[in-house]
């Protein structure tokens, strides 16, 4: 391990707050503090399966009292009995073996625990406590302090216990027994034909095969039926028409086959045909559990807040309850839940998230707040002007287009295919039905079912499962998930993409900062250091972060002047730091940019810029992007960077700013009505509207456990310039399927030459089958793998 | 009676006894998180090797 790294959570140590523990090395007290718990628990285990696995704990005072609400815990548990209570918790740190050993020894930590168990995937961890030894409070409050907190939001609230599906396991588990024993009860028929051994016990082979082919073609291949009979009432004609009618014709002529003892029927290709399409099915069924894909501002929202009773009294009481008139108190870094007016005398709230707007807002006594922001700073108190369900933001979510979703339905590549594939298979059935009529009736009937039986479209419709859920985990390693497969399709359709301006084309990280006016000793660099140091304002800590480790004075005065900056005496000098306002400097006009200025002993020295960041490859995927698609910028910021914006991009690229929510989604609907499919790709609840109304919604974000808003799917921050090689990839899956869509209608071609002949037997079906879905699976994986590496 | 009645019966009864266990297996969420328990069952290991620490400590003292 790097000498330099905290051994507690891996973060470079800043040489002055460097502690060194027990001849370890750690970034802050809250590191060590974790580390000391662990220590005197006989728990240091936790260090032995992964380096440096933890999490500083954050402050939390005050942010649970909720949990001392019964109404609101008991919401949350799962489960309620005298002595036992369980609750399932979502934490988002959850990465690594260390994190499932010191979550499943919780009850080491805390009396009262009888068990944890962790479901790494869902990142979630079930407790079992007593309620008459311990609390939720006191759990979740350990928990945090060790730097495990949970993330408790108005969804948990919600949510009832989603009852897991897992039907299409059975239906595999039966298809699979079915299968595997018709084709070893059909091997001496097909391979012994004519013997005596075999005449005297085929009747007896073949009812028994016929009853076990019983439970796959009711139970199994149920949902293909029902699929069908959807499509053909709808007028669709979908891919699952020719496949349960194969199916059902195979079993009757099968069953007509051995009842009047014509031959030994197609059982076993029938199983085997259930067997494989459902296992494309589970192949394409790749979820990621530990991301929510359908999440609302419910997940962003707090379970409760603190509210001030008429008689001084605080008591936390559950967001829903909130009503008009009420007064709040807002702690530092808590989201405002609904619509108000501010009591106190002044604040700054970040909107970043739903307006996109990057600088915290001032606002003053009397102030309309709105729902979403984030207060930051000294406690406040507000009055409640809306409930939570008329707030501003929660209104967007009654917009339509959060409803009309579910139900929207796109034609996938496969079943545009079947739109020519079923009428044509049905047509060449029945003229070779109506031409052996003439010669053979028997023929005739035979000729028919065999031509339905062979063309079974098993391997077209295993082409899309596989190579889609194969690309689907392709993609997912690189990081970009994806809620379906069906989402890769769109992708590939899409010629017009939108970028949301803050949080998607910059980054929320790393602001360049760049400073103006005299240079600064390194004397003045120390005392600006440790000015910054006392204070909570987000540009001070930045601009903190951003200037070099210096040594510690002694601090004799400091105060700072909320929305202005900060005074301090260091040393014996006076530091000032703040806006120009504050300064008292008025320089040129420059509003449109970030700046803190500084004042070091009466002199005015410069002042900080904070630039936006843009992401890194920037320049070059829009330049790569512009040649395939039309770009568009929307941004909900002003106009400040337009200039810089035009320079940076290809000219062809639209933009637009100071676009509020509902004109974003406004836009998107605009394209669409032209014809245009488009992808949208934004960060924020601000784009949520536009997200849900464009054909694909791509959510970026930092750390995809956090929030994301409603999407299609989420992409890494870090994979931003990747953008262009998913777009490309997803037309390269594509054309893999068509390529794979030829070689199956070759296989249906060889198939079909037998069957129109009328001498398709059941061993030419049951190689012919398995042989062809091979072939097809195989070709798929490694064409899309190919495709990948490229 | 042929003597491939029976065995194929048998044979036909392990293969559902299978079946009836992987339903049960499915049944009880084995197959929803596939990759906890394979990390849970390498630490027994390493809590027996801390408590066994602790007993040398306090048999030194002793």
């Amino acid at each position: 391990m790097n000498a330099q790294n905290c051994f507690h959570c891996g973060n470079d140590i800043v040489k002055a707050d460097e502690i060194i523990f027990d001849e370890k090395l750690f970034c802050c007290s809250g590191c060590k503090t974790v580390y000391e718990i662990f220590s005197l628990n006989d728990l240091t285990c936790y260090y032995d399966f992964e380096n440096a696995p933890g999490a500083t704990p954050q402050d939390i005072k005050g942010k649970y009292d909720f949990l001392d609400n019964e109404d609101i815990v008991s919401k949350l548990l799962e489960f309620q009995e005298d002595t036992t209570h369980i609750v399932s918790l979502y934490i988002p740190h959850i990465h690594c073996s260390s994190c499932i050993w010191i979550l499943e020894n919780l009850h080491k930590l805390q009396k009262g625990i009888a068990s944890s168990q962790v479901n790494f995937h869902e990142k979630k961890v079930r407790i079992t406590f007593n309620p008459n030894e311990t609390n939720l409070k006191d759990i979740v409050l350990m928990m945090s302090s060790i730097g495990y907190e949970p993330y408790i939001s108005l969804e948990n609230y919600e949510t009832k216990k989603q009852s897991v599906d897992r039907s299409l396991y059975y239906k595999i588990g039966v298809a699979f027994f079915c299968f595997g024993n018709i084709m070893l009860l059909s091997f001496p028929e097909y391979f012994e034909v004519g013997e005596f051994w075999i005449e005297q016990y085929k009747g007896f082979f073949r009812w028994l095969i016929f009853a076990l082919s019983l439970p796959a073609f009711f139970y199994s291949a149920w949902g293909y039926y029902v699929s069908a009979w959807k499509s053909i009432k709808s007028r669709m004609l979908n891919i699952d028409i020719p496949i349960a009618l194969g199916i059902v014709v195979m079993f009757v002529r099968s069953t007509v086959d051995i009842a009047f003892d014509y031959g030994q029927g197609f059982f076993d290709s029938m199983c085997g045909l259930i067997f494989f399409m459902l296992l494309g099915k589970l192949f394409q069924q790749k979820t990621y559990n530990f991301l929510s894909f359908e999440r609302d501002y419910k997940s962003y929202f707090p379970i409760a807040v603190t509210k001030i009773n008429s008689d001084g009294t605080e008591e936390a009481i559950q967001v829903y309850d909130v009503e008009k008139g009420n007064r709040l108190l807002i702690r530092n870094q808590e989201l405002i839940p609904v619509d108000g007016i501010l009591m106190s005398e002044k604040t700054m709230i970040d909107y970043s998230f739903v307006t996109g707007e990057e600088v915290p807002i001032e606002k003053k006594s009397g102030d309309k707040i709105f729902a979403g922001g984030k207060q930051l700073g000294k406690v406040v108190e507000m009055e409640v002007l809306h409930s939570v369900s008329q707030s501003y933001l929660t209104q967007l979510w009654s917009n339509d287009v959060f409803q009309k979703r579910v139900d929207q339905k796109y034609k996938t590549i496969t079943d545009t295919i079947s739109r020519y594939f079923t009428p044509a298979l049905l047509a060449l059935a029945f003229i070779s039905f109506g031409y052996w009529i003439f010669i053979d009736v028997t023929t005739a009937f035979n000729v028919f079912t065999a031509i339905l039986i062979v063309a079974c479209p098993c391997a077209l419709a295993l082409t899309a499962p596989f190579t889609l859920g194969n690309v689907l985990r392709i993609v997912g390693s690189r990081k970009l998930y994806l809620k379906n497969a069906t989402v890769i399709e769109q992708l590939a359709k899409v010629n017009t993409i939108v970028f949301d301006k803050t949080g998607t084309i910059t980054t929320n990280k790393k602001t360049s900062i760049t400073y103006e006016g005299t240079e600064l000793t390194d004397a003045e660099l120390k005392l600006l250091k440790n000015t910054l140091r006392g204070s909570n304002h987000p540009l001070s800590r930045r601009l903190y972060d951003y200037i070099p480790n210096q040594e510690k004075g002694e601090t004799t005065r400091f105060e700072e002047i909320i929305g202005k900056g900060i005074f301090a005496e260091i040393d014996g000098c006076t530091v000032k730091i703040g806006s120009s306002q504050f300064l008292q400097h008025m320089s040129e006009n420059t509003h449109k940019k970030t700046k803190v200025h500084i004042e070091i002993n009466g002199v005015y020295k410069g002042s900080y810029v904070f630039n936006n960041q843009y992401r890194q490859g920037l320049e070059q995927l829009f330049e790569n992007l512009s040649k395939k698609y039309n770009l568009v910028v929307l941004s909900g910021d002003n106009d400040g960077e337009r200039k810089i914006l035009e320079k940076m991009l290809p000219k062809n690229t639209t933009l637009v700013f100071n676009q509020k929510p509902e004109q974003k989604l406004a836009f998107i609907e605009n394209l669409q009505k032209e014809g245009k499919n488009v992808m949208m790709i934004g960060d924020g609840l601000n784009d949520a509207g536009a997200l849900a109304q464009s054909n694909i919604g791509i959510s970026i974000s930092e750390n995809v456990n956090v929030f994301s808003p409603a999407c299609d799917g989420i992409l890494d921050a870090s994979q931003f310039s990747k953008i262009g090689f998913f777009m490309r990839y997803s037309k390269d899956a594509m054309n893999i399927i068509m390529m794979s869509f030829g070689l199956s209608l070759l296989y249906n071609v060889v198939g079909l030459s037998y069957a129109v002949s009328g001498n398709l037997s059941p061993i030419v079906a049951a190689i012919i089958m398995p042989l062809s879905t091979v072939t097809i699976v195989s070709f798929v994986t490694i064409m899309s793998n190919a495709f990948a590496r490229k | 009676m042929s003597v491939i009645y029976l065995l194929i019966s048998i044979s036909i009864v392990v293969a559902a006894v299978f079946l009836y266990i992987f339903i049960r297996a499915v049944k009880s969420g084995q197959f929803d998180d596939d990759y906890t328990p394979s990390v849970r069952m390498l630490f027994d290991d390493e809590l027996k090797k801390e408590s066994k620490q602790i007993r040398t400590q306090i048999e030194k003292q002793n």
